[in-house]
């Protein structure tokens, strides 16, 4: 009898990224990266500026050449597949502008054309990104929300197996993230869609992707799947907290704390330690000894956010 | 049909064109106003009214002035408005046109500033009872002025004499025949470089380019649109402005318009051409703005759509005449009012498909896709 799951597991992944560098003149953009991408999975890859996203996926795209390493999408490199891998790709781009002059439905249109898809395709797409309404409108009425929407109805048309998505939501009000979030989740429900995302914003990488590789100076620093990540830092609770006044914060550092991040602009820090039923008197006394006034403080657990600032000492808008 | 590829990218292109004010103004009204107050300025003059500055010396009367040009007939008016008085000299008859001279006597400051101003080409003087005339040697206006006058004020006026003059008011020869083709021509390069590289280099600094490439579409079909788009929309700007042309100043296509379709076309893919190339690497709306106006500027001046080239000189002509506006223009006007055919055209149509196919392989070689 036919057994789904274990032609399931012979696939080969829709995306092989393997040792791949990308050096320009002096910056090493991309310092070694390797990651697969199976069938169905929504990833997201996280980092802040300058952490060589673009560049990785602009190599996944084809617009690149990887200095050295391999890309293999469905098995295929871009080098004499690119009619075929045109087909299996489909991206929105962080930022592109559509003809000011014609209306959504025609801009589909011309899409569509490209993939020779019928009429019904069109209509299909501009319904599922909730646009119908906005159908004749001209691209240059849309708001940033809705010219969002219709990127992501163009790369939806030919139902690709891969969709990269750059900064989907950037910019937009938390309703039309939303929104868009939605879209890509009845996707996710609905077919057998490969997905990377990039992004700033976290909790999309939460809400959204089955893992999470988080990136910078071009090199993975951690990936898995949200669970994988926090739990392999698990044994890691945090204390945050600001003073009334700036301090030599160096103090604090002794045996079980693994960082401490110190934010002189605003008098706040972030103690990640081991425990903190161990650590917080520890931390009151050497405060009173001090003479220093408190004016906040918390305990919690290690979240996404948190594990990243440890690992990149940035933020991820930085 | 209608989702095919190349049809789609056909009417991004004429939809643009008709739902954007602007482009539909300078390439459909501009043209046709040009036409229109050229045509009008130039031509339909019977008779021209020149104004010349007259300095009297010092406590000179009027009088002394009048006995000085007693051999010609002249009247003594005043200014309706100004009150002024000036004397009318008038010049020619019906087969030779007719000039009437204007004298206004002004102070020597004013007569410099009507000089500096263009309202006068000529200033009269009288001194020791002789009149002088002060000009600049190089206008051929003043020298004309000059000319005319102390004819009549000698006497003998020259346009009374019994050398037969017709005067020729045939097409082909007014200097609206001349205009219109040029500004047919003129326009096919206007609409084409402006239409073709601006929208190349825009979709450029968009991103849409770098979009469009991520699908299957065919990137010849993509070019090759914008050239086919081109054609289509210059056929119906030329239709517009020869319409007019037609129907206010009697213009006709004297010679073969097989011809001259095949000779447009052909000013088309020249232009085209050109065109991909100036786009082929620029990401910039600003740089490919300056680009485009370095090649169509010295055209537009050179080329003779407004003048002559012949007036330039004699050793810049023929580097003239190898520019695709000058080819272009010249082969128009050849078919409009000297009746040419192919015979005449054949080297223009040549020599226009080669530069355009030469640039456009150029330019497609470096072409910039993201």
């Amino acid at each position: 009898m036919f057994n789904a799951s274990k032609v399931f597991e012979m696939e080969t992944p829709i995306l092989e990224v393997k040792e791949v560098y990308k050096h320009f003149k002096e910056v090493k953009a991309v310092d070694g990266v390797s990651f697969n991408v199976e069938n169905g999975e929504f990833i997201a890859l996280l980092g802040p500026n300058g952490a060589g996203k673009t560049t990785t996926v602009e190599m996944i795209e084809g617009i690149q050449k990887p200095t050295s390493g391999e890309i293999n999408i469905s098995g295929m490199h871009w080098y004499g597949n690119e009619s075929k891998l045109h087909r299996l790709i489909s991206l929105s781009l962080q930022e592109t502008r559509f003809i000011d002059k014609l209306t959504v439905k025609e801009t589909v249109q011309l899409f569509a054309s490209f993939y020779s898809l019928p009429h019904t395709r069109v209509n299909e797409v501009i319904e599922i990104v909730n646009l119908t309404e906005k159908k004749k409108s001209y691209v240059q009425d849309l708001s940033g929300g809705q010219r969002q929407k219709l990127a992501l109805a163009i790369a939806l048309l030919n139902n690709a197996p891969l969709l990269l998505l750059d900064e989907p939501t950037t910019g937009l009000d938390p309703t039309a993230r939303r929104e868009i979030w939605n879209i890509l989740m009845n996707l996710k429900q609905n077919q057998k869609t490969s997905l990377i995302l990039t992004t700033h914003y976290m909790e999309e990488a939460e809400f959204l992707c089955d893992r999470i590789i988080i990136m910078d100076k071009g090199k993975i620093l951690a990936q898995g799947t949200l669970h994988e990540l926090l739990s392999a830092n698990n044994s890691k609770e945090i204390i945050e907290f600001s003073t009334l006044n700036s301090f030599p914060i160096d103090f604090f550092c002794g045996d079980g704390v693994f960082k401490l991040v110190w934010d002189d602009k605003t008098n706040s820090g972030k103690l990640i330690v081991k425990s903190i039923v161990e650590h917080l008197p520890i931390f009151l006394t050497r405060v009173k000894d001090r003479g220093i006034e408190l004016t906040q403080l918390e305990c919690r657990k290690l979240t996404l956010d948190d594990l990243f600032i440890s690992m990149t000492g940035k933020h991820l808008g930085d | 049909m209608l989702n095919h590829t190349f049809i789609q990218l056909i009417l991004v292109q004429i939809r643009e064109f008709y739902r954007e004010p602007a482009s539909l103004f300078w390439s459909l009204l501009f043209p046709i106003l040009m036409a229109w107050g050229l045509g009008i300025a130039f031509s339909n003059k019977p008779e021209q009214t020149k104004t010349i500055a007259l300095v009297l010396i010092e406590n000179q009367r009027m009088e002394s002035f009048e006995t000085l040009i007693a051999k010609a007939i002249f009247e003594r008016k005043k200014d309706s408005i100004t009150n002024a008085v000036f004397y009318q000299i008038n010049y020619g008859n019906e087969n030779i046109g007719i000039t009437h001279f204007k004298i206004k006597l002004v102070n020597m400051q004013q007569a410099e500033l009507m000089i500096k101003r263009g309202n006068a080409s000529l200033i009269i003087t009288t001194n020791d009872n002789k009149l002088e005339y002060h000009f600049d040697k190089y206008n051929a206006d003043a020298q004309l002025s000059y000319l005319q006058l102390t004819s009549l004020i000698n006497g003998e006026n020259l346009s009374n004499q019994q050398s037969e003059i017709k005067p020729m008011t045939e097409k082909g020869t007014r200097y609206v025949d001349f205009l219109i083709p040029g500004l047919i021509a003129m326009n096919v390069m206007m609409s084409t470089m402006w239409g073709i590289s601006y929208t190349l280099i825009e979709t450029r600094t968009k991103k849409l380019l770098r979009r469009m490439v991520a699908t299957p579409m065919p990137k010849w079909e993509y070019i090759m649109s914008h050239i086919v788009a081109r054609i289509i929309l210059c056929f119906v700007e030329a239709i517009i402005i020869f319409s007019f042309a037609y129907y206010y100043f009697d213009i006709t296509i004297e010679g073969s318009v097989f011809a001259f379709i095949i000779l447009f076309i052909s000013g088309i893919v020249a232009f085209s051409g050109i065109s991909v190339l100036i786009a082929s690497r620029t990401a910039k709306t600003q740089v490919g703005n300056g680009l485009i106006n370095l090649i169509v500027m010295p055209m537009m001046l050179l080329s003779g759509i407004y003048f002559s080239y012949h007036n330039f000189p004699l050793q810049v002509i023929p580097f003239i005449q190898a520019l695709p506006l000058t080819m272009l223009a010249d082969g128009v006007k050849a078919i409009f009012n000297e009746s040419a055919g192919f015979a005449q055209v054949w080297k223009y149509i040549v020599v226009l498909n080669m530069i355009g196919v030469l640039s456009f392989t150029i330019g497609l070689k470096y072409f910039k896709w993201y």
